[in-house]
């Protein structure tokens, strides 16, 4: 058997469309973008799945679509999960120095790390990720290794994200039964915000919000670390049942109209203006008011800037975000999106690309497909966490695997 | 005012209006039959129905047959557009079997064919002919089906356009007032019993000379453009507490809804009838009563000294409500607990044989909703963000017009 170690593929099951994306490793960890499937998914609402067999079925022609560009077989994916069942807080742990010459060893470390992640969640949910922050030693703030340091009492903050744990199970049984393997879970918002920040920018703090079909997910970055996360289950779906309901036309119609005229940003212009639809034959079926359709529109995009406006404002995060937000997923092709957020957030708002990532620039020019290429990076990342430095865990776990080989 | 009062006893109908009671269907007839004609000397009685042998057993003096062979002498079979083609058909004679009438009332149980077929279109031809009208009807229980009840609805709002004064009892609330073993022939007496009540003080209204006179006029304006439901009763007490028990008895009444009726109401009637003995106290004790409890409703206050009353105390409220959603809280809240004014009241509650349920029943207001269609999230798990459901459409729950 050829070695795949070096492929790493990042699934993402969304409410409007299945995306695999393959990437390879090179020799300094870095990875290239070599191959895209995609498809349509029909058994995803608001981000969980509704009809697990449809979803399977999209599911192989993604993965197939992707191994046939990339000329890989794909055996095992990182798998992004999102839904409104998803909450991320901060947490922050507490271990007392106990040795004798007051230096922090790397157990104190890895206990202050125990301590963060021992929290109280409800009974039917689990953690989907942790994400560590800052130690704090004695009260000093920003300490990123604090290993050799002397101190007391040492401290750090761990942001967590968690989520029902049978919704969760249900997405990656799924994935299983297509002979694929999970190898991580990762919440879409971290793995979005790892495609399209740079490490200056997550120093200089940034949100990124991904407006998927169902869903959106929005990250806060300061001083280099995760901040504050969220889901809102509101995406484009609601954009175009929204349009469905108020101008009184099929949810098929809305859809098309909504990406043929949809704007984020009345239009003067467009105030009292018709629109007739026609059917097959060219006989007018219907005359719609494009002034209402962008109304409509607005008012919802808007709202759902402001939702995340007020969360950040209420975890005190405004004033940090000083490289701005950054749009991403489909909902970022609105015209007049980018103005509309920086009505809303009043700070420098960009359209999101994964610049983070090299390789093919057709899959990273999507914004649709940033989520997906994040976990490739956030898999990236993994590997080469794993095969440079073993921390103590995974250097304890290798001593372990080595006593014990897998046959 | 001895002597007035001695002056309208002697002279007879001249000044009086002539009233035609006309009972439309088999409802009608029942309530017809129901009416003590004694009480009703100088009104005319006429029976009105499509089904023949009902008719023949009417005890009015005068019937008439409204008949289509297509029915062969059936009647209209509970079938509303039967009985209106068959009034329409026939709108002459229902003009003429008005005409002369200064006054028509229609009796009539709305929800089958002929009380709601024939009812508006009488309404309509007694107006032709001049004379002004007002119904008394019943609306079906509730047990009898939708579609009487729709029918019922239907008729009343015709009738409500076409008479000029519509007095309506729905027999739902009749039963709140019978008890488990009354007998089906029991609860048609009580549903009658009441509706005649309402006749009988309207009649008395109108034909009883008044110290206080109410007009027919007066009536008619106040049930004009009122168009919900008219609550009435009509209470009659005697004794030397007449007064006072009269208050009771309107304030603990079933079809004012125990006086929340009055509280409710923008337009309330009061009429009172007695002996040559009544006096000046004895009014003001009950419009005191009456006044304090509809709060800032329209009030038209009526009395008459009538030597035949003897020791009786008579007194008839009418409450109009227009269509415009239930009055201000307050009142209610008042009628709730009794300030300290209306001790009398509280003592009543408390002395009336029929226990009271325990606390008002709460009014339940309606709030303008309508039902928002979350579209293909209807199914799935809502959306809730502070209390608000995001699937609904922002500029629904925003309230945002789109003009």
């Amino acid at each position: 058997m050829f070695d795949d170690s070096n492929i790493i593929a990042g699934l993402e099951i969304g409410t409007s469309k299945i995306c695999v994306v393959v990437g390879e490793q090179n020799a300094e960890g870095l990875p290239n973008i070599i191959g895209l499937g995609q498809a349509r998914s029909r058994g995803v609402r608001k981000g969980e799945i509704v009809n697990p067999e449809q979803v399977e079925e999209d599911l192989r022609a993604a993965v197939f679509e992707a191994e046939q560009m990339a000329d890989v077989e794909i055996r095992r994916v990182y798998l992004g999960v999102s839904g409104g069942h998803i909450r991320g807080f901060n947490n922050r742990g507490v271990h007392p120095v106990v040795s004798a010459d007051r230096e922090i060893s790397p157990d104190d470390v890895e206990d202050v790390v125990k301590n963060a992640k021992a929290i109280n969640l409800p009974a039917e949910n689990t953690i989907i990720n942790h994400v560590r922050q800052h130690f704090y030693v004695d009260g000093q703030d920003g300490v990123t290794n604090p290993v050799g340091m002397l101190g007391a009492r040492l401290e750090v903050d761990m942001h967590v994200i968690h989520g029902h744990a049978n919704r969760l199970q249900n997405v990656i049984r799924l994935v299983r039964a297509t002979s694929l393997e999970v190898d991580e879970i990762v919440f879409n918002g971290i793995a979005t915000s790892l495609a399209l920040l740079s490490g200056e920018q997550k120093e200089l703090g940034a949100l990124v919000i991904d407006i998927g079909g169902g869903t959106t997910e929005y990250v806060a970055y300061s001083d280099g670390i995760i901040r504050h996360s969220g889901v809102l289950a509101v995406g484009g779906d609601h954009v175009s049942n929204d349009l469905a309901y108020g101008l009184k036309v099929p949810l098929s119609r809305a859809e098309k109209l909504k990406l043929e005229h949809g704007t984020a940003l009345p239009t003067e212009a467009a105030k009292g203006q018709t629109l007739s639809i026609t059917n097959e034959l060219g006989l007018e079926l219907k005359r719609v008011n494009v002034g209402h359709l962008q109304r409509i529109m607005a008012l919802r995009i808007e709202e759902l800037f402001q939702l995340i406006a007020q969360d950040l404002e209420q975890a005190g995060l405004t004033d940090y975000l000083r490289a701005g937000v950054f749009i991403c997923g489909g909902g970022s092709r609105v015209p007049g999106i980018v103005q509309l957020a920086e009505n809303v957030f009043q700070m420098n708002v960009a359209a999101g690309h994964a610049t983070a990532v090299s390789g093919l620039t057709t899959a990273l020019d999507q914004p649709e497909f940033a989520a997906a290429i994040g976990l490739v990076k956030y898999g990236s990342l993994k590997n080469r966490r794993r095969a440079a430095r073993p921390s103590l865990v995974s250097g304890l776990k290798g001593v372990f695997h080595k006593m014990l080989p897998r046959s | 005012m001895e002597n007035q009062n001695h002056l309208f006893e002697t002279t007879v109908a001249p000044g009086r209006p002539v009233v035609r009671i006309i009972a439309v269907g088999n409802a009608g007839d029942a309530l017809l039959g129901a009416l003590a004609p004694a009480e009703f000397a100088g009104a005319e009685l006429v029976a009105l129905n499509t089904d023949a042998a009902a008719l023949a057993a009417s005890v009015a003096p005068v019937k008439i047959h409204l008949e289509n062979k297509l029915f062969r002498g059936l009647g209209s079979g509970g079938d509303p557009d039967r009985g209106r083609a068959l009034a329409e058909e026939q709108f002459s004679t229902l003009k003429s079997a008005c005409e002369g009438a200064h006054v028509v009332f229609i009796l009539a149980g709305l929800g089958g064919g002929a009380g709601s077929g024939i009812s508006p279109i009488l309404a309509k031809a007694a107006h032709e002919a001049g004379s002004l009208v007002l119904a008394f009807v019943t609306l079906p229980f509730e047990c009898e089906g939708n579609r009487r009840e729709a029918q019922a609805q239907t008729a009343l709002e015709q009738l409500k356009s076409a008479a000029d004064g519509v007095i309506c009892l729905p027999s739902q609330k009749i039963f709140k007032l019978i008890d488990e073993n009354s007998t089906l022939i029991e609860t048609f007496q009580v549903t009658g019993g009441f509706l005649i009540e309402g006749v009988r003080g309207v009649w008395s209204l109108l034909t009883r000379p008044g110290l206080i006179q109410v007009h027919f006029g007066d009536l008619c304006a106040l049930l004009r453009d009122r168009h919900a439901e008219n609550a009435f009763a009509f209470v009659e007490t005697s004794g030397p507490g007449r007064a006072r028990e009269a208050v009771e008895k309107i304030l603990t009444h079933p079809l004012l809804d125990e006086g929340r009726a009055l509280a409710e109401s923008d337009a309330v009637l009061v009429s009172l009838s007695a002996g040559k003995d009544l006096t000046m106290a004895e009014i003001n004790r009950v419009m005191e009563q009456v006044k304090r409890q509809c709060g800032h409703a329209q009030l038209v206050m009526g009395a008459a000294a009538d030597a035949g009353l003897k020791e009786k105390l008579c007194v008839t409220v009418i409450a109009a409500k227009s269509n415009a959603p239930a009055s201000s809280v307050t009142p209610r809240m008042e009628n709730r607990n009794p300030s300290a004014g209306s001790a009398g009241h509280r003592e009543a509650t408390a002395a009336r044989p029929r226990a009271r349920r325990p606390g008002a029943k709460a009014v339940q207001t309606q709030l303008p909703l309508t039902i928002i269609t979350k579209g293909r999230f209807d199914k799935s798990e809502p959306t809730l963000h502070r209390g608000e459901d995001l699937d609904v459409p922002t500029f629904i729950r925003r309230g945002i017009a789109l003009n």
